[in-house]
């Protein structure tokens, strides 16, 4: 899991390794495009998309300024409702609380449905070290599952791997035939193994969509039903979540409903958005509210907006460099851009280079349903990784050179001079090698014999 | 008559002067009394976009110097615009005559379709191009409809181009798909970068465009950088080169 990526590596590598395998990367970017596209289409069946958005936007951001009220108005009616709600402030915390719930009940065999919040935290390797098994019981989480890999993508965990190589997977591990690729046929064979896990397990965990402060509810979005039958079949449910899932009224899921999976894979609504308001009858239900540096950020004016975040995806799907270096090139629990945010939240020199994996297009800002300024914080990432002395040295030195010789009209126009005048007379391997990578791919435009300023000076002097 | 500032990017001027003449050119086609100020430099884009806001401060502070006198300030950049009118705030907040500044900056298409009303421009371009939309005139100055947003479609520099004679834009596959140029990040991101740059031109080949347009050099650049090293016949001009009346550099069969 995302314990074995002890070795950090920077984006610029891992992305070059991942475009390096050409048709490999086209695939990977043709079928989150396409997603993008079928997001369009149905955000463009509704008129009032752009209001949602801000609605959404609205909504989130006032909740987010009374969090804490929120959260303890929650807590009063999830207790009402018969839930014992636990309180985290570190993601050891939050494993510790969920040990103690499973050790309680003597539990040796959990399902969980999707959870990036589990995934934070690392859940799965510590209940593992403990002795529980642990089995992730959507098709795409449990696929990374099997092949010890964190998910490379938030709504689509497996959206990297082919369906020869998942065909291959079962091979080893469900016995499936070797060789194949039908999709229903490997999807029953999951089914088969996944249902035997549901039957035995004695404690389902899932993730939360929307915590609901008015009602002490809470809503569970999935596709494949997974969450539903895995907390039905066990006696005790536990929801982990972080403090910012919280919307303030049951009438504002109508809302956010309509925008997450369109946003997400351009589904009017996911198959399964299932309520959940106290335990099943004789039994436990325990709700984990995590904050993991969440209050950090919160009180942060530069990127308290991140916070609105409803992990839809739309910004991976969007993102032309995530579609470009998939999601482990992130070597973040969130990839994309949403996740180049929260991660140096987190810790800012192991994640430093991936503010500037970026072009600054600005397609994340216009597509995210709840209008975080992605592209802007991005650009205030790099401010702050700037001024905590994280930028690497040729960096910081070219940006100093740049000002003293930017800063000069003179200097400028001398140097274009001495550049455009000596550029086209050096020999072709002094100006393409290892220490120009423009040049790699790219030569490098003609260089004209005046600039502007010399043609409209002679111009005006006519 | 509107009394311009011609705000030409550094690299315009010394990589690209017959884009710069071409702006100048067509301001004064409409009426517009242009003087380019000689002690411009840079905006400071390139610092800020790496973080380095320090480095960035006196670039701008000699920007505002310069540029603050004029009636208006006019660029042939998006990206250098919006530096500008979205960026600038940190950096000069609260200085005197930068509240006016940041309001009669321009992008070059923006200036003639929203200051000089300008409806059509005279001229003929016989070919098919391809517009490529460059990221920080798109989603900064709303240059155009972005197609994430499920609003109106317009397109400024499109509505332009249009207008001209003979013109064929071509439809693509991804309209506003970035090029990966985004500045340092063409060098840190190299890989990436040209991947992306590399998609761009296919979109526009497959969609059948003899010539690339874009309101920004520097995407251009990036790309000729490309076209150039794989050796494709599709040509680049920047718009204002194409409004002004300019035709390719290497002759095609006209439509």
């Amino acid at each position: 899991m995302s314990d074995t990526l002890t070795v950090h590596h920077e984006h610029p590598a891992n992305a070059s390794e991942f475009v390096a395998n050409d048709s490999r990367a086209h695939w990977h970017d043709q079928s989150l495009w396409f997603v993008r596209s079928k997001r369009d289409k149905a955000a463009g069946t509704l008129p009032e998309w752009e209001e949602l958005r801000a609605r959404a936007s609205g909504i989130k951001q006032h909740a987010m300024s009374r969090l804490a009220d929120y959260l303890e108005q929650f807590e009063r009616n999830a207790q009402k409702l018969g839930a014992v709600v636990h309180w985290a402030r570190t993601p050891a915390e939050h494993n510790q609380i969920v040990l103690q719930i499973l050790q309680k009940h003597g539990a040796k065999k959990v399902v969980k449905s999707k959870s990036m919040l589990t995934e934070e935290c690392h859940l799965n390797p510590f209940l593992e070290r403990a002795g529980v098994e642990v089995v992730d019981t959507d098709l795409g989480e449990w696929i990374v599952q099997l092949r010890q890999e964190p998910p490379s993508h938030i709504v689509m965990p497996a959206i990297h791997i082919k369906r020869e190589e998942i065909g291959e997977l079962f091979h080893q591990h469900l016995g499936t035939d070797a060789g194949a690729t039908d999709p229903p046929y490997l999807v029953n064979a999951a089914r088969d193994e996944l249902r035997r896990k549901f039957l035995n397990a004695d404690v389902g965990i899932t993730g939360v969509n929307f915590a609901i402060a008015e009602t002490g509810g809470f809503v569970v979005c999935t596709n494949e039903g997974n969450a539903d039958l895995g907390v039905s079949l066990p006696k005790v449910h536990i929801a982990c979540m972080g403090i910012e899932k919280i919307i303030p009224r049951a009438a504002d899921l109508g809302v956010f409903l309509r925008l997450l999976a369109r946003s997400a894979t351009g589904q009017p609504i996911t198959t399964y958005s299932s309520h959940f308001h106290g335990p099943i009858a004789g039994g436990e239900m325990h709700i984990v509210l995590v904050d993991n540096g969440r209050s950090d950020i919160l009180g942060s004016a530069d990127f308290r907006r991140s916070l609105n975040c409803i992990r839809c995806g739309a910004c991976m799907n969007t993102c032309p460099v995530y579609r470009r270096s998939g999601g482990h090139s992130y070597e973040a629990t969130i990839p994309g851009p949403i996740g180049s945010i929260l991660a140096p939240s987190r810790d800012a020199k192991t994640h430093k280079s991936l503010p500037f994996a970026c072009s600054l297009c600005g397609s994340c800002s216009d597509v995210c349903p709840v209008k975080i300024d992605l592209h802007t914080q991005l650009l205030t990432w790099r401010k702050q990784i700037s001024v905590r002395g994280l930028l690497p040295w040729t960096k910081r030195l070219s940006m100093k050179f740049a000002r003293v010789l930017l800063g000069s009209t003179w200097l400028f126009t001398t140097a274009g001079r001495i550049g455009r005048w000596t550029l086209p007379k050096l020999p072709r391997f002094m100006v393409y090698n290892g220490l120009n990578p423009w040049g790699k791919q790219r030569e490098l435009p003609p260089m004209p014999r005046q600039s502007f300023r010399e043609l409209y000076r002679k111009r005006k002097s006519k | 008559m509107p009394r311009v500032g011609l705000f030409v990017p550094c690299y315009v001027d010394q990589l690209y002067p017959q884009v710069g003449m071409a702006t100048l050119e067509l301001l004064e086609r409409y009426g517009c009394e242009v003087d380019f100020p000689p002690d411009q430099t840079c905006c400071g884009q390139p610092m800020a976009n790496t973080g380095c806001t320090d480095d960035a401060k006196p670039l701008a502070e000699k920007f505002l110097a310069i540029f603050k006198d004029y009636e208006y300030v006019v660029c042939p950049s998006g990206s250098c615009t919006a530096m500008v009118t979205h960026h600038y705030e940190e950096l000069l907040h609260g200085q005197p005559g930068f509240e006016e500044l940041r309001k009669k900056t321009f992008e070059l298409c923006e200036f003639l379709v929203d200051v000089l009303k300008v409806k059509t421009v005279e001229g003929r371009f016989p070919y098919k191009v391809g517009l490529h939309n460059s990221c920080h005139g798109l989603r900064e100055l709303r240059l155009g409809s972005s197609s994430e947003m499920m609003v109106d479609r317009f397109n400024k520099a499109g509505q332009l181009l249009a207008g001209l004679d003979g013109i064929e834009l071509v439809t693509l596959k991804r309209p506003d798909e970035c090029c990966g140029f985004g500045g340092t990040f063409a060098v840190a991101e190299e890989a990436v970068s040209c991947m992306m740059g590399l998609d761009r031109i296919h979109d526009h080949e497959t969609a059948g465009a003899d010539v690339m347009t874009a309101g920004d050099m520097s995407c251009l650049m990036h790309m000729y950088g490309l076209i150039t090293r794989q050796k494709k016949p599709i040509q680049v001009m920047h718009v204002a080169e194409i409004l002004a009346g300019r035709q390719p550099a290497r002759a095609i069969v006209p439509n």
